[in-house]
This record gives structure tokens, sequence and C-alpha cells, in this order.
């Protein structure tokens, strides 16, 4: 057969979310891949310069499902930066205790899709049978399975009683035995050693020239990660270890997780007996003063980062969010190189993408004159008018904005 | 002739075999579920797949070809079912036998695939293309093997017929177990005709979306789906006549009985292996194939020839 173009997208079995993955094969071998993001872009930058910080943090928090905690605490943090508030030391604690939480249901959550890409259904179910643990936990302890809403401006909503903690220690122990498991299946299991060692291989030297962030870095033996590097909430008083490996491949990406996995319990340990006591939140002004802020954040899926600048108002003025895996999708082009067609899902999961949280609209260029440039609100929405008017027949220009 | 006709359309035909078939879809299905912790479907849930594809509509795509589309599935199920009145179930005798029924009966089973390919084929669409290439593909690494592991007892039996190879073993009862390296070989090569993890390449899921069934819908797939149940009895089946030709002498209502013990067992052993590997690719399993399992079927036939020359002159 020539050179076939199939497109994975943006409607795929392949992908749990919409983005458009345009894949040249020659038989089974990839050739090129051409990718298209933005089909889940939902202006939410936008909307958070017309939104009072806390209805902003609420909107932050729902980027997406399982990084939840990770994006509001990051928005938080900015914010607290901006207005120079001190939070609590039981607040930083409890909001290190929920990330972990986090981090552990999406390295499960991950490590299920990974079995599902390769065919391995066994492993999602037992994985993700592993995930309720976590879930119920979080469940107990926020009211929700995902998206948190722990995290207030100045410290957090709610707190942890004694006996939540005991459930939590209890629940740790589970997960870590599971875990163990894990790590055995993943070392002597014969069929998923063949379908992930030499898959999606990333050289150190491309990792660091891409960019790619998290445990996909991590995997190529790029030593970063901000919890040690740029230490945010509990971290600077906690003791862990920053887990890499040298596969560089698929194989070593499975294996970060999972000893991050174990991480991850013995941080959540440590914080439940070091707990200080306190109170829980300081109270936050409703105007954030003139003033700007970035901060870094070690979600799951890698380095989030997040810039707020304030204006006096009780509106920001302007938002901005840098998920994960954007940095991480520009490797995938290379890991595909010299890959078969059967390979792309699974080098897709693991670079564990979440599209929810990559779609911001950055810059514009146009394809023939290449003029590079920003197109402001009003430019953007008379671009897309014609373009509806030019290619579907549609006219959109009657239809009122709501306007604040 | 009522007879005949009775035999095939009716049972051990065409209507006990989508009945056993469908037995046999749940029993996989159950073990596959409650291995992974989880519950499974309820005893009824292939009748009720089978049922509510019937009611849907056949969609067909405008680029395909129409009647080639409409042919195929019949002719899969056709070709099952026929291949089933040749192998011994509870006797030593099928309902037909010739002398080299036992190639005629593989080769029948060969025509499903064959139609899987086409299915894809005329059905122009990528991804469906992508999974009748794989289909193929995979048809080469484990025909061989299959074929040199069924053809083993035949050669110590000394005889091409199926109800031969019964005969034979219901005479000399221990030299079936001369044959389990090739039964072993057989039902991995099994797994693969019947396209299961982890040869269930040319319907991965989330590769090639349908793979070779992309297109079809409604009561074609309903047909198709059949084709795959009954194939599963049927090359059971198969492996039980040759491999575990034991207790063929006992009455009917017993013998039934031992038939379907035989073949559920046989289901139960491919629902296992379904459950703990993960599904290959293309390349490493027509690797696998060429590099382990058909040399395994050399080793078999040549201790099969052995016992044949030395013991059986």
């Amino acid at each position: 057969m020539a050179n076939v173009t199939i497109p994975i997208g943006p409607q795929h079995p392949a992908l749990k979310e919409p983005e458009r993955f345009d894949l040249t094969i020659a038989g089974e071998r990839i050739v090129r891949l051409n990718s298209k993001l933005g089909y889940n872009h939902r202006g939410i930058e936008k909307a958070c310069e017309q939104r009072t910080y806390i209805n902003c943090l609420y909107l932050i928090e729902r980027i997406c499902g399982i990084c939840s905690h990770s994006h509001a605490t990051a928005f938080v943090q900015c914010v607290e930066e901006v207005a120079g508030l001190q939070v609590p030391k039981r607040a930083l604690y409890i909001r290190t205790l929920i990330g972990e939480l986090e981090r552990m249901h999406s390295h499960l959550l991950w490590l299920g899709i990974a079995g599902h890409e390769i065919g391995f259904d066994t492993l999602l179910m037992y994985a993700w049978r592993d995930r309720e643990v976590v879930l119920d936990l979080l469940a107990a302890l926020t009211g929700n399975r995902v998206n948190y809403g722990i995290n207030t401006i100045g410290g957090i909503r709610r707190d942890v009683s004694p006996e939540e903690v005991v459930e939590i220690l209890k629940g740790v122990d589970i997960l870590e035995e599971r875990t163990k498991y894990y790590i055995q299946l993943a070392s002597e299991d014969m069929t998923l050693a063949e379908r992930l060692v030499s898959v999606g291989s990333l050289s150190t030297a491309d990792a660091a020239r891409l960019g790619a962030v998290g445990p996909v870095a991590r995997a190529s033996n790029v030593d970063q990660d901000v919890r040690r590097d740029d230490p945010y909430a509990a971290y600077n008083e906690l003791d862990f270890k920053v887990i890499t490996d040298t596969h560089c491949d698929v194989y070593g990406r499975v294996l970060v997780r999972v000893g991050e996995l174990m991480e991850s319990c013995k941080i959540i340990r440590q914080l439940l007996k070091n707990l200080p006591e306190g109170p829980i939140a300081v109270k936050a002004p409703r105007k954030i003063p003139v003033g700007e802020a970035v901060t870094r954040y070690e979600a799951p899926r890698g380095e989030d980062l997040h810039y707020v600048r304030g204006n006096g108002t009780e509106m920001p003025e302007r938002v901005k969010v840098r998920a994960p895996t954007l940095a991480n999708v520009q490797a995938v082009a290379k890991m595909l190189e010299n890959n078969y067609l059967a390979d792309f899902p699974i080098v897709l999961a693991a670079t564990d993408p979440c599209f929810s949280c990559t779609d911001r609209v950055i810059v514009t260029r146009e394809s023939d004159s290449g003029n590079a440039g920003v197109m402001d609100w009003k430019a953007l929405r008379a671009y897309g008018i014609e373009w509806y008017k030019k290619n579907r027949g549609l006219d959109c220009s009657r239809i009122k904005l709501r306007s604040r | 002739m009522g007879y005949a006709l009775s035999s095939i359309l009716i049972f051990p035909g065409l209507l006990f075999l989508c009945f056993f078939g469908m037995v046999a879809e749940f029993v996989d299905r159950k073990l596959y579920a409650r291995l992974q912790n989880r519950v499974g479907p309820p005893w009824f849930q292939p009748e009720a797949d089978f049922i509510k594809l019937l009611a849907k509509e056949d969609i067909i795509p405008a680029e395909a070809d129409h009647p080639m589309f409409k042919v195929l599935p019949v002719v899969a199920l056709t070709a099952v079912v026929t291949s089933f009145v040749y192998i011994p179930l509870w006797s030593t005798r099928a309902l037909f036998s010739f002398d080299g029924d036992v190639i005629v009966v593989i080769y029948l089973l060969t025509v499903p695939t064959l139609t899987f390919f086409l299915a894809g084929w005329y059905s122009t669409s990528l991804f469906a293309a992508l999974g009748a290439v794989r289909t193929l593909t995979q048809l080469f690494a484990y025909e061989v093997p299959l074929f040199m592991g069924i053809l083993s007892p035949a050669i110590v039996a000394g005889t091409w017929s199926l109800s031969g190879i019964a005969q034979f073993y219901g005479m000399h009862p221990l030299y079936w177990i001369a044959n389990l390296l090739g039964f072993a070989v057989c039902l991995v090569a099994l797994q693969g005709k019947l396209e299961r993890i982890p040869f269930d390449i040319p319907d991965a899921e989330t590769e090639i979306v349908g793979g070779t069934f992309t297109e079809y819908s409604g009561r074609l797939l309903a047909l198709f789906r059949m084709t795959i149940d009954v194939e599963l009895v049927v090359g059971a089946a198969l492996l039980s006549a040759v491999f575990l030709p034991f207790g063929l002498g006992l009455p009917a209502a017993a013998g039934f009985v031992l038939f379907l013990f035989k073949v559920l067992f046989i289901v139960v052993l491919l629902a296992v292996f379904r459950t703990v590997v993960a599904r290959f690719r293309i390349d490493q399993m027509v690797e696998f194939c060429w590099k382990y399992l058909a040399p395994a079927a050399l080793v078999q036939l040549v201790i099969s020839l052995a016992i044949k020359g030395v013991m059986l002159p």
C-alpha cells in the first residue's frame, strides 16, 4: 500500500478527548505526524477576566477533571502572592495532602488507560478498582470524587479530622500493597514488556530540547521536579525522592509513574504525622492589589504554570495557564519516529495527555504571509464569522454577545 | 432425507450451533469479567445482543460494494456451520465423513477469515482496509502451526478422516497423551484464528476503530458476530475431537454431556489466555508464530512420526 494518511481524531477510541492527529503511514510504519490541537478550547482565560477571583477559582478548577486541584492550587498561590497573604501552615499541609492524593488518583487512572491502549483490559480493571480506594478517600475528605473545591484564596475550606486521618492511613496502606504488585507486574510480564520497551523513544537531549516536563522528561533521565527545584506548599519540609529512569521509552514512563505512586504514599504518611495545628485560612481581600505573579506546580502530568495579573479591582486583568501537556505534545512527533501504527495509542497515552488542560489560544500565524501576531477579541470574532460565512455558508454576525 | 435436513439445520446443525455458540460466548465473557474482579454479563446477554442487532438498521457506506457487503456474512456463517458436520461429537462417527475430511474442515474454517478480509476491503473505509490487511497477515502466521498441529494426531492414527481418527483413538486410548504439545500449539493458534487477545490485532479498537467490521451494523453485523461465536464452538469441537478423543463410546446422553464439557473446557482455557496477556503488535505476532509456534508444531510432528514408526508399524 502506498502512503496513507489516517485521521486519528477528533473522535477515535484511542483518544479520551478530541484532538486531531493526521498520521501518514507506509504499510504499518509511521512516516509523519501532523497534529492539530484546539478542539477543546473553551475560552477559559477570557472568561476569567470577567469574573471575580473566587468565581475564577471555580472556573480554573474545572479546566480538567484529574488535574483540577493542581490548577486550583497554582491559581490560588498566584493570587496569594500578588495580594501578599501568609497562608497558615495547616492549610499548606492539607493542600499538599490533597495534591498527593490527586497524584495517586491520576497515576492509577493512567495505568489503566495505558493497559487499555495496548489491549490489556485486565490491567485497566485492576488499576481502576484500586483507584476507587483513592476516590473514596477524596470523597470523604472533600465531598467530591473529582473537582475537590478545597482551596480558597488565603487557605482551604475544609479541615481534616483525626478520624479521617486514620482512614487515609489505612487507605494508603492498601494502595502501597497494590502498587508493589504493579511494580512486579511491570518488571515480569512478557507481553507488557513486548509492547512497551523500545517504543516511543525520546533521548535525554531531545527531551530537554523539546521542553518535555513531568514523568515524560524524568523517564528520559532529565532530573527536574518542581516540588524539589522550586518548592511550594509544604514540600520544603518533606523528604521524598525524585524518580528518574534511564529507559527513555514508554516502559520508563510506566516505571516513573509507578515509582511516584510509592513516593506519594511516603509523602502522605509524613504529612499526616507532622500535621500542624492552627487555622485553615486567612481572610483575603475582595480587591486584589496591582501586581503580577507566576507560579509553577508539579501536576501529575508535569510542570503547570499559572500567571495572574491583578489591577486593584475584584476581577483579574489577565490569567494565563500553561498546562504540562502542551509542553509534552510537541515531543510526540519525535517519539513516533520509526514506530508502528499500533504504537501510536500507547505512545500518546504515555505522555498522559490532558487536552482539556492544553487548549489555550496563544499566537496565530497567517499561513501564507507568515506574519505572527496576537488577535484581540474583536478581531478573532470577526475572523470566525467570516470563516463560517465563506466555508460553511452560515451567518453568525447577528448573534449578540452577553456583555458585563 | 428428512433426517439429513434436520441434522444440518436443527441438531446438531445450525440452530444448535447458534445457541451453543451463544452459551460459549457467555461462559467466555463471564469468566473474563470475574477474573477481572467485575460482575460480568447475565446468561442471556449474547442472545440479547443478537436480537438487538437484528432490530437495528443496516447502514452501508455509499462507496462500498453493496452485493458483496450483504453476501459476505452469510457466506461466513455457512462455511463455519458446514464444517461442523464433519466433526465427530459424541460418537466415533460424524454426521458425514470421508477420507480427507480433516483438510476440508480446516479449509472451511479458513473461509470466514477470507470473508473478514473481503468485508474490510469492500467497505472502502480506511480503518476497515487496514483491519482487512491485518487479518490476512495474521492468517499467514497462525495457519501453518494450526495445520501441522492438527495433522500430527492424524499421522499417528494413519488416516485423514476425522471419524477415522476418533475410531483409532477409541481403540488405542492412551496415545492421545503424546499429542499434548500439539494441543498447546493448536490452542495458541486457535486464539489467533478466532482473533482474540493477544491476537485481536485486526480488531484493535484503540488503533483502527472497528477494524474489518467498522462499517458493519444491524443484521449483517449480527450475522458476523454469530459467525465468530460459532467459530469458537467449532474450533473448540475440532480440537476436542482431535486432541481429547476419549469417552467416545459412551451412550448418547452421557456422551453429549461429555462433549459439552470438553468444548467448554477448551473455551475456559481460551478465556483465561485472553485475560492474562496484552495485545501483540502484528510484526511481533508474525515473529512469535514463526519463531516459536511453528517449530513447536514441527517437534510435535516429529514425535508423531516417531510413534507411528516405532510403536505402530
